[in-house]
């Protein structure tokens, strides 16, 4: 049975609401405003986990998100779960299920806690030295490391929660709600500036000022019960906006920073339906005040990581906050005098306290004479060198410190206690400061690092400004808010105040024991278990920037990153490779503070919100009529049109011989269109595409090509002179935005003299394209009137014309190399005209073929696609298209870059067709190219870009880019495959209508 | 993430803009008659400054128009913004 450690009158708890939660299976009670940790201690458990490398057994060690022990699963093997979750920052709620992680079987017998008595076989960098050979093996190590590493299980299911993104923007924001976070907010919201307040807890008010003792008052009243009121005020002011629950995460540049507010977290399960869980908040401020306190410093000694083993401010937290007694024979370690702090509140509660470790030899404190006062042993100048108990702490053995600090002298003394209070003094928390660029300094005085030069127009105050006791933060808060924020006066300038804590500490990073160092275990990073022996070793195996000896020793890298022994890593660099600590500097804080769940991350861009989708004006037909479709870009393409219980390959078959047989249509309005006007407009493509622009008639059509200016192919499509001084050009479909702003880029800052406008009409115009031998029968049955004769209305020519009272422009352009004609009609009237053509098709067995069947088709013809047969490094020569480039034109878009001495290389890769030994034999897209498969290294000569089974030549037929292809036609080359080498020949890429007579067909 | 004062627009989010690597880059008026290594320095050769760096900048999702920054690459500071063909402040 447990004992129940609830004392008197929590602050936060209400004792009349009683709930039940489970962890590890067994069921125990809290109260509201319990969080997880103070209910689980509460009932006196303290072993909640093991450690992530030797698996020692943890307990909670501090009371919040600075958290490096207490990190639990929450809601195991349901579609809720998380892993990760830092006990202390959960609240508790009826049916909430927690469970120990990094353990098996079971915290209290887990079988990894064998690596604690082989810990002298697991030095830092035990697993980089030992598993790095033979290098084939890793894949048998990786297996067996995953398995005994690794923290939580991740949810397997999908997230049931609904999450969200919000800007805000406000005047001020005032991050952390402590003293002096409340100070900051109410004289910003008073001085008419929109203030928001935002604090990770779930109440106003931090936890380091809360005193209820004479020591610390502020106009005659405790600090406490002031700071109450002045909460009390600030929640009316109309200028303010509260928000707790609510942890940045980032602090960026230009004041913008990152929040997550937490919405359902605290709530049953069953109250959480259809809200909102999570919100990133984007928060843009004119100005920010960080006010968030400071961590309260482990001490480093030897077994410093027992369950039982708290902070002292921790233990001081869960009695105040909570009610809570962390044990029953309580000893505090200092250097400092926030130990009399906590002893003052234990004592006050009615909680037993045995002794006090002191660091310092002679101390006045008045905190220090009032504990005196009550009968506890106070051991001044000495140190605990050793601690004892496997489950829990039961005994600690101390020593007196020389008077250096560097040894331990006389005689050990044993004490036994049942829990172990630290205070190494307090570290600032600059992480937001310095995610934002900000500068640290080092103050020598009490070795710690505050804010020094700012980024933005920000401001730090209170103890994560260095300021730590009552007195410096009311007198130096108001001053700089004065400054900060440009007015007069504060409320706050002429305070009574009574502060009593003695500023003197005795820093020592790593204690001193009478155990030589390679002996101990003192944790420096508790999560991660590096200890100060593996920092040490790591300066002795040569490493010296901060940031070498983080990675090697993983110190700092845990979820906690290392928020409680960095700067413990830091004084112990500093001490042993004998550099200032000012100099050495900090490892990178780096976002998030605590760890965001990802759907806060990604908000409402799930699914089919994942990204923007878009549909042509014909797509729902092309839903009715079975289409698959594919994604190119952000369009949903029909991909092909399965008949009853067709395959792709069987559709896509069938598609292609009706295209070359009858007639086909397919949707082509993905096609980027830019409307180009302007009497610059020929001059202007001139200079864009590789071949001549300025003699193209009115009326006509002409195939381009685009280069970057280095030379390789960029884009490609069809542009129509529509008039004088009026084109219309097509790009490939993913091309269509990067053609744009190319485009505008070259007009706008290298040609401003151009008198050209470009207009993007992709999404105004829908291109329905009928192909095929039969295509002019049809479209003479869609468009009567228009007079389809080659005379009038030759291949690569356009002209205007009605489909009933509806304008449309018809080019007759071909990418199947079949007669073909391509309608471009306003957007909210392709259905309509779509489904005229398949009317008037139907004697023709007209027949919608897809993009697979069109890339089959071109294929056959031998055209390219951009971005499937060329890659960025081929040129219009590399794919044996010299035709399209103008030797007469002065300058054009990558033209000197076409002879440099690379691009004019013989060997370059270049396109050209393959053909299979056997006929039947489909390549595989991407399937590389070589020709000689016995001499080792084997020489890789090219790859496969484009493969298809054409139906209409009755055999296999693929393109491929080959080194110095050009001049191997008709050579013999392999496909080695993982089973197979395949052979092929070097062929023509034209496999079909070499000469083009099927576009007048 | 930056507040970038468009010359055209005023103030708006960097999310709306697209970097457009080193400014006053001038496109050779005869590319034709460079040698080798002299086009290589036009097309391939950028500074990358750590410290104040003149850029080009286009207000890709707003109005569309390219416009050159002078920026601290150390610290994202933005020193100053101007039209294409406008002469680049003088520190």
């Amino acid at each position: 049975m447990t004992k129940n450690l609830r004392v008197k009158s929590g602050k936060f708890i209400d004792e009349t609401y009683r709930i039940s939660f489970k962890f590890n299976g067994s069921t125990y009670y809290g109260f509201k405003g319990d969080t997880l940790s103070s209910a689980l201690l509460a009932n006196d458990v303290h072993l909640v986990g093991r450690s992530f490398k030797y698996h020692r057994p943890r307990g909670i060690m501090t009371a919040g998100s600075e958290e490096p022990n207490a990190i639990v699963q929450l809601h195991d093997n349901s579609s809720r779960t998380e892993p990760n979750v830092r006990a202390t920052e959960v609240e508790i709620y009826e049916g909430l299920e927690a469970s120990s992680q990094n353990c098996w079987p079971s915290v209290k017998f887990d079988i990894g806690g064998i690596n604690n008595f082989l810990s002298p076989l697991l030095p830092a960098g035990f697993y980089y030295k030992t598993f790095m050979w033979p290098a084939s093996f890793w894949e048998k190590y990786e297996y067996f490391i995953r398995r005994s590493a690794g923290l939580g299980k991740s949810p397997t299911e999908p997230d049931p929660d609904i999450y969200e993104h919000k800007y805000i923007h406000c005047d001020v924001l005032v991050v952390g709600s402590g003293i002096s976070g409340v100070l900051a907010a109410k004289t910003a919201a008073k001085n008419g500036f929109k203030t928001l307040l935002v604090d990770e807890k779930p109440y106003l008010g931090g936890s380091t000022i809360y005193q209820k003792t004479d020591y610390f008052k502020i106009n005659n009243q405790t600090s406490s019960s002031w700071l109450e009121k002045e909460i009390n005020e600030i929640k009316k002011l109309k200028n303010l906006e509260i928000k707790i629950r609510t942890s940045v995460a980032a602090y960026h540049g230009y004041n913008f920073l990152l929040a997550r507010e937490n919405l359902t977290d605290h709530l049953p399960i069953d109250q959480r339906k259809n809200k909102i869980r999570h919100r990133l908040l984007k928060i843009r401020a004119k100005k920010v005040i960080t006010a968030t306190g400071s961590i309260e410093r482990p001490m480093i000694f030897d077994n410093n990581d027992r369950p039982g083993i708290l902070l002292s401010s921790a233990i001081k937290s869960y009695a105040d906050f909570f009610g809570v007694a962390t044990g029953e024979k309580n000893i505090l370690l200092t250097n400092n005098d926030s130990a009399y702090e906590t002893a003052i509140s234990l004592i006050q509660k009615g909680i037993n306290v045995e002794a006090i470790i002191d660091n310092r030899e002679e101390v006045e404190s008045k905190l220090l004479y009032e504990v005196e006062k009550n009968n506890i042993k106070i051991f001044k100048g000495f140190t605990v060198i050793n601690t004892f108990g496997y489950k829990r702490i039961n005994k600690i053995s101390i020593k007196k410190l020389s008077k250096d600090g560097q040894k331990v002298v006389g005689s050990r003394i044993n004490l036994s206690c049942d829990c172990l209070g630290i205070s190494g003094g307090w570290t600032p928390a600059v992480h937001l400061f310095t995610q934002s660029g900000g500068k640290l300094k080092f103050r020598e005085e009490d070795q710690v690092f505050i804010p020094n030069i700012y980024s933005s127009d920000q401001l730090s105050i209170g103890s994560c400004n260095g300021d730590f006791t009552l007195d410096e933060i009311l007198i130096n808060a108001p001053k700089s808010l004065k400054d900060f924020l440009n007015i007069n006066n504060t409320e706050y300038d002429n305070l009574d105040i009574v502060s009593s804590t003695n500023k003197s500490k005795r820093n020592i990073w790593l204690l001193p024991s009478d155990k030589v160092l390679g002996k101990t275990k003192s944790f420096v990073d508790y999560q991660n278990d590096a200890t100060a022996k593996d920092i040490k070793l790591a300066l002795r195996e040569g490493f010296r920037s901060i940031e070498h000896v983080k990675r090697y020793t993983t110190t700092g890298m845990g979820t906690d990153q290392g928020k409680l022994g960095n700067m413990h890593a830091l004084g112990i660099i500093s001490e042993t490779a004998g550099a200032k600590m000012g100099e050495l500097g900090t490892t990178t804080f780096r976002p998030p503070y605590t760890p965001l769940t990802f759907g806060t991350i990604v908000g409402r861009n799930v699914g089919e919100y994942f990204d923007i989708i878009r549909k042509t004006p014909i797509h729902n037909w092309h839903v009715e009529h079975h289409a698959k479709f594919e994604n190119v870009g952000q369009w949903k393409r029909a991909w092909y049109y399965p008949k009853e219980n067709e395959n792709m390959h069987q559709a896509v078959q069938r598609e292609s011989k009706a295209a070359r047989e009858s007639a086909g249509i397919l949707d082509a309005s993905t096609l980027g269109k830019i409307d180009i006007q302007g009497t610059d407009a020929s001059e202007f493509l001139n200079r864009v595409y590789t071949n001549a622009w300025s003699k193209l008639a009115i009326g006509k059509c002409r195939y381009g090509l685009m280069l970057n200016e280095d030379g390789m192919v960029y884009d490609d499509g069809v542009t129509t002179r529509l008039g004088e001084n009026h084109y219309i050009m097509t790009t490939t479909t993913g091309g269509a935005a990067n053609v744009m702003s190319k485009l505008e880029d070259y007009l706008q800052t290298e040609w401003p003299e151009l008198d050209v406008y470009l207009t993007s009409v992709t999404d105004h115009f829908a291109t329905v394209s009928v192909c095929g031998p039969n295509s002019k029968k049809i479209i003479s049955k869609v468009i009567p009137d228009l007079d389809l004769s080659d005379e009038s209305f030759p291949h690569m020519s356009f002209k205007d014309a009605k489909i009933g009272k509806i304008n449309c422009r018809v080019m007759r352009i071909s990418f199947t190399g079949e007669l073909s004609y391509e309608i471009n009609i306003q957007a909210n009237y392709a259905k309509s005209v779509w489904e005229k053509c398949i009317e008037c098709g139907k004697d023709f067995d007209i027949t919608p073929y897809g993009t697979e069947t069109m890339h089959l088709l071109r294929a056959e013809k031998g055209f390219i696609i951009v971005g499937q047969d060329t890659d960025a490094t081929m040129t219009p020569i590399d794919l044996q298209m010299d035709w399209i480039v103008s030797k007469k034109k002065y300058d054009f878009i990558g033209k000197r870059s076409l002879y440099r001495s690379d691009t004019i290389r013989e060997d370059r890769k270049q396109l050209v067709g393959l053909l299979t030994e056997n006929p039947d034999e489909v390549l595989e897209e991407g399937a590389q190219i070589v020709a000689n498969v016995d001499k080792s290294p084997i020489e890789m000569l090219g790859h496969v870009t484009s493969s298809y089974y054409s139906p209409n030549l009755k055999k296999s037929i693929a393109l491929g880019v080959v080194k110095g292809g050009k001049n191997m036609m008709g050579q013999k080359l392999i496909i080695p495959m993982e089973k197979k080498n395949i052979n092929v020949t070097v062929a023509d890429p034209v496999f079909l209508d070499k000469e083009n007579k099927r576009l007048n067909a | 993430m930056f507040i970038i004062n468009c010359p055209f627009c005023g103030e708006r989010e960097q999310s709306e803009f697209k970097a457009g690597g080193e400014a006053h880059i001038v496109r050779p008026k005869q590319p034709t008659e460079l040698s080798d290594d002299q086009w290589a320095e036009y097309l391939f050769m950028r500074k990358n400054i750590k410290g104040v760096q003149f850029e080009r900048w286009n207000h890709a999702h707003g109005c569309r128009k390219w416009f050159n920054m002078v920026r601290d690459t150390s610290n994202d500071k933005i020193k100053a913004v101007y039209k294409m063909g406008e002469k680049p402040p003088v520190e």
